[in-house]
């Protein structure tokens, strides 16, 4: 198919073959008034794929909040925009490359990085920092997980960290952030969602928008080849089956030197004025980026194939319209100005070539040499392709009895042993052993790196005079498990973490980008999901204040019939208005008093609040999943207004800087949060001692406190955080919280007794060595793919 | 005074190192773009850290072919100041202005993350300031600074006191918990023996304040500025 002459005749099998539907084949005809030749064929076929049209999400994705005070641009360009003050703006989305990275992990994940990147500097900003949401399967055998499974899960991360580490180092950006979470159902579907940051001044903002009818397109970047031919379509958009491994030669090739190149070319081609749109690349290439600039523009567009740069000769025009080569861009240049722009591109060595015209009438006419390789009215193409409302069929509910939940140790089990073995789990250990391949410091801003803070954190330097005045915090965040069990309540708890991720860091969340893994759209209770999940993260997202600026829709993330957990991704960007407030966990001083905050407890009483059973709630917790090998029941309940209330006091308790450290509580519960500020307090520095903490929970006179001790110390409600508060601030923190009325009370102090202590109505929970509970949180991750090593090779 | 940033196509800690001397130091800095043979009247030559032309092939060696290194060795050879910071030690090894070579790390992947150096030698003008034997947190971030270099060089090295900068553990002691990826007696840095030209794997441009972790790569650009303020009265 790839080399498919021109002249071949398309038929309906053709069509099919192409991913067309009869009735999308029907639509095309109409829009064309004839029949397709195979080029046009091929242009329809990746503009419509799920892919690039989102053809089954649009109906939902409508209901999502997108307007802000702060809001410049919204879904639809290459990335959403936000005002962040004193002339500035930042540019932001998270995208997934799901499919090509289980395909080829390695190229997989650095086009990933790429794609997103080239989107950012599109718009004209710098890109300043890079997160990655990634899902792996299980690291070791067990439930779910086969010993080959295991080794190629362990073959998969190793290869999309490589590749994410190597595109973003070389690229000169840090990656900062991000989270890594393994479970069962990514094993033969991992998900890599890339996130990128960029900075410009407002008035220097581009768009996708073809422009001024005459004025020449321009091509730059890296020649045409004939790898990614049909990524988006075949790829991205349809599950995985035995044959996906003969798919890798449609996964694409980066080169992160390139881009560098490409990201310092346009900025500086930008600034010459001549300039009037621009568009990258990524998926669909040619294809999409002329189609989509003629119709945002409501212009024709006219381009001749002969003139792209090509890497090999005696490529057909359809090849070359549905190539993914990486690196390469399309801008619109003004009329007579044509010579600044290839300028720039020539000092730095890349090729430019006028390739065609903005045209009038909405006619985008490809010409191969003197032929005529397609003709399709632009605007029709990409706007009025197939939209589906799917049949959306909620599964039958499940039925739990408390027989299938976890059941909870006796009170006064010693709970240490537990403790550390769920230190020790993937989902909860260090991820330094992933994060020190990645540049985290280029470009001298990062603040909060990896595990430093609830968010990462980088300093604004005026582009101009390279002062520093505020700081962006940024996080993301998503809970696949939590979404399996209740897709509605888990994409609420994203939404709510990765904004109470940004507050904790002492930001005011402004703005949310989203990315949706699921499994496929043709399975109605994939849609059910789907639908549920939009309908959370718009309840959210208006509660929190933060719409959604942009992101992307991966479906079909299903192997051999199975989907994925659905996995909505959540990144937040929020503002420090003094940089040099930057609020990070690690516990700071001996005798400081460690305070809890509760959003919910202050008014849980008076408020409606659906309580699930504890054992229930509690069966979808990481603590159940690794220590009882249970995973059921209910996300636990979630109170927006709860949530907003601790992230108002969190933002204040930063601002007037009245804590030394905080630390929201999630995966593992209190005593996880616990642990992590007191090893944090060593700042990373493996030859520093950690400060330890003596910590009581559990009023014992309370009969109506949690169920048990293990509910207490781990189970991972919403809306609460621990802060570390010097002893002569204690009471003017309790009574900011009581201000914002969330419930604070002091449940221990930091100690430099080198022991992490945790009661439970007086009963001691966990007693151990903290350099030991150390050890273990710090290498578990490394030993678990080490394990690789000599499996896999 | 002005410090030269050079540009090699895929440089990007070329805008760290001009942020130090502007923002930092606050002394005079300009880019030089590596296609111009015209160091701008530079005082000092920084190579920055990067990727220069990609690093394909091996790591510096295309950028030591761009045009401005003809100038870059001239002005070496005639006794200018130049400091190559990661992948512009890389380049100034591969130009030969610095004996020996760096491979792969040891350990086989890119490493970021702050590791403790000790300061040898303080008779050159990138370490004046420090005191002698001082320790320093600065960050590394590369694929390839295990350096590496022939037994009879490296006795010459070790003889002519050009290894001014050595990994160390946090205690001082230079043993091989201390060494980051695999380098050779713990070299860090290295200067030539006019002791003019220095190179180091470190980045101590990434540790200029405290809002960064470590402002301990100060001294190193203390001892720059110092010493051009020297050679100025030196001159006068």
């Amino acid at each position: 198919m790839a080399t498919a002459p021109t002249e071949i005749k398309v038929t309906p099998e053709i069509a099919a073959e192409h991913g067309l539907t009869p009735d999308e084949f029907a639509r095309v005809k109409k829009i064309l008034g004839r029949d397709p030749n195979i080029t046009e064929l091929g242009i329809f076929s990746v503009m419509w794929s799920e892919h690039c049209s989102y053809k089954s999400s649009k109906v939902h994705l409508k209901r999502l909040p997108t307007r802000g005070k702060l809001v410049v641009q919204g879904p639809g360009e290459n990335a959403g925009v936000v005002d962040i003050g004193d002339g500035l703006v930042a540019a932001f989305k998270i995208e997934s490359h799901n499919h090509p990275s289980y395909v080829e992990p390695f190229q997989g994940a650095t086009t990933g990085v790429g794609g997103i990147l080239r989107d950012i500097f599109t718009m004209g900003a710098r890109p300043v920092a890079v997160l990655d949401s990634l899902r792996f399967g299980e690291l070791a055998p067990g439930k779910g997980t086969s010993g080959d499974d295991a080794a190629n899960n362990r073959r998969i991360l190793d290869g999309v960290i490589r590749g994410v580490a190597h595109y973003g180092n070389c690229f000169g950006v840090p990656t900062i952030g991000g989270e890594v979470c393994f479970e069962p159902c990514y094993s033969q579907n991992p998900l890599v969602n890339a996130l990128a940051l960029g900075i410009a001044r407002k008035e220097e903002i581009f768009l996708a928008k073809a422009k001024g009818i005459g004025n020449p397109v321009i091509y730059v970047g890296a020649k045409t080849g004939r790898d990614g031919i049909h990524g988006a379509s075949l790829l991205a958009s349809a599950e995985f089956t035995e044959e996906s491994k003969q798919k890798r030669p449609n996964v694409q090739v980066g080169d992160p030197f390139m881009e560098k190149l490409l990201l310092e070319a346009c900025i500086e081609a930008m600034q010459t004025g001549a300039v009037v749109a621009i568009q990258d690349m990524g998926a669909a290439g040619l294809t999409c980026s002329t189609m989509e600039m003629a119709s945002r523009g409501g212009t024709g567009i006219e381009i001749d194939l002969a003139k792209v740069p090509q890497r090999e000769s005696g490529m057909t025009p359809y090849e070359i319209m549905l190539s993914e080569s990486q690196e390469r861009m399309l801008l619109v240049a003004e009329r007579g100005r044509e010579r600044e722009v290839l300028d720039v591109f020539k000092k730095w060595g890349l090729d430019a070539v006028v390739v065609g015209t903005v045209t009038e009438g909405g006619l985008a006419k490809v010409m191969h040499g003197a032929h005529v390789a397609a003709e399709i009215p632009a605007h029709p193409l990409a706007e009025e392709g197939p939209v589906y409302q799917r049949p959306i069929g909620q599964p039958p509910l499940r039925k739990e009895t408390a027989a299938d939940w976890y059941k909870f140790a006796g009170e006064k089990t010693n709970l240490t042993e537990n403790f550390k073995k769920l230190m020790g789990s993937p989902a909860i250990a260090s991820k330094r052993w992933i994060t020190e391949q990645y540049d985290t410091m280029v470009r001298t801003n990062t603040l909060a790196g990896p595990g430093a803070s609830d968010a990462a954190v980088i300093r604004l330097k005026d582009p101009q005079t390279g002062e520093v005045k505020r700081a962006l915090a940024l996080s993301t965040d998503g809970n696949g498990r939590w979404c399996q069990l209740n897709p509605r309540v888990g994409a609420m708890h994203a939404v709510a973490e990765a904004a109470r991720n940004v507050a904790t860091s002492g930001a005011r969340p402004i703005a949310a980008t989203n990315c949706l893994n699921f499994g496929s759209p043709e399975k109605p209770e994939v849609m059910w999901q789907f639908s549920e999940a939009i309908d959370g993260l718009t309840v959210a997202c208006n509660e929190l204040g933060t719409p959604i600026t942009g992101g992307n829709v991966s479906f079909y993330n299903e192997t051999l019939g199975k989907s994925i957990y659905p996995t909505p991704v959540i990144g937040i960007l929020g503002i420090i208005e003094d940089a040099s407030r930057v609020v990070k966990i690690g516990f700071r001083e001996v005798g400081d008093a460690i305070i809890l905050l509760d959003g919910l407890a202050a008014d849980a009483a008076s408020k409606q609040v659906p309580v699930n059973e504890p054992a229930q709630e509690f069966s979808s917790s990481e603590y159940s999943k690794h220590v009882g090998g249970i995973v059921a029941g209910e996300p636990p309940a979630i109170d927006l207004a709860a949530e907003k209330r601790l992230q108002e006091l969190l933002i204040a308790l930063a601002t007037d800087g009245l804590v030394q450290s905080a630390h929201d509580i999630s995966d593992g519960g209190v005593a996880v949060a616990i642990a992590e500020s007191c090893f944090a307090s060593a700042g990373g520095r493996p030859e520093v001692a950690a400060l330890s903490a003596k910590v009581a929970l559990g009023d014992a006179d309370n009969a109506a406190g949690a169920a048990s001790a293990e509910f207490a110390l781990f189970e991972e409600r919403g809306a609460r955080a621990i802060v570390s508060v010097k002893p002569s601030l204690v009471a003017r923190v309790l009574e900011t919280a009581r201000q914002y009325k969330v419930t604070a009370e002091q449940i221990g102090q930091v100690t430099g007794d080198k022991t992490l202590r945790i009661e439970y109505k007086g009963h001691t929970m966990i007693d151990s060595p903290v350099e030991e509970l150390r050890e273990v949180w710090t290498h578990s991750l490394e030993r678990a793919v080490k394990a690789s090593a000599v499996a896999a090779d | 005074m002005k410090f030269g940033v050079v540009v090699f196509p895929g440089s990007n800690c070329d805008h760290d190192a001009y942020y130090t001397f502007a923002n930092v130091m606050k002394k005079p800095v300009a880019f030089i773009w590596h296609d111009s043979q015209d160091l701008a009247g530079c005082d000092a030559i920084i190579l920055p850290g990067g990727f220069a032309h990609g690093d394909y092939l091996r790591t510096g060696a295309i950028a030591r072919f761009s045009p401005v290194m003809k100038s870059v060795e001239k002005f070496a050879k005639g006794g200018g100041m130049v400091f190559g910071i990661c992948n512009g030690f890389q380049i100034l090894l591969e130009a030969g202005l610095l004996p020996g070579a760096v491979m792969r790390n040891s350990g086989l992947r890119y490493i970021c993350r702050h590791v403790h150096v000790r300061i040898e030698q303080t008779d050159t003008p990138f370490t004046s300031a420090a005191d002698a034997g001082q320790i320093i947190r600065i960050p590394i971030a590369h694929n390839d600074g295990n350096y590496n270099v022939d037994e009879a060089t490296l006795a010459e090295l070790e003889k002519n006191r050009q290894v001014i900068f050595r990994y160390t553990s946090a205690d001082g002691s230079d043993d091989a918990a201390g060494n980051p990826n695999g380098s050779m007696s713990n070299i860090a840095g290295i200067c030539n023996r006019e002791r003019n030209v220095a190179g180091l794997m470190p980045h101590p441009e990434r540790a200029v304040e405290a809002a960064l972790d470590s402002a301990d790569g100060l001294v190193i650009f203390k001892s720059m500025v110092e010493s051009l303020v020297g050679a100025a009265k030196a001159t006068a």
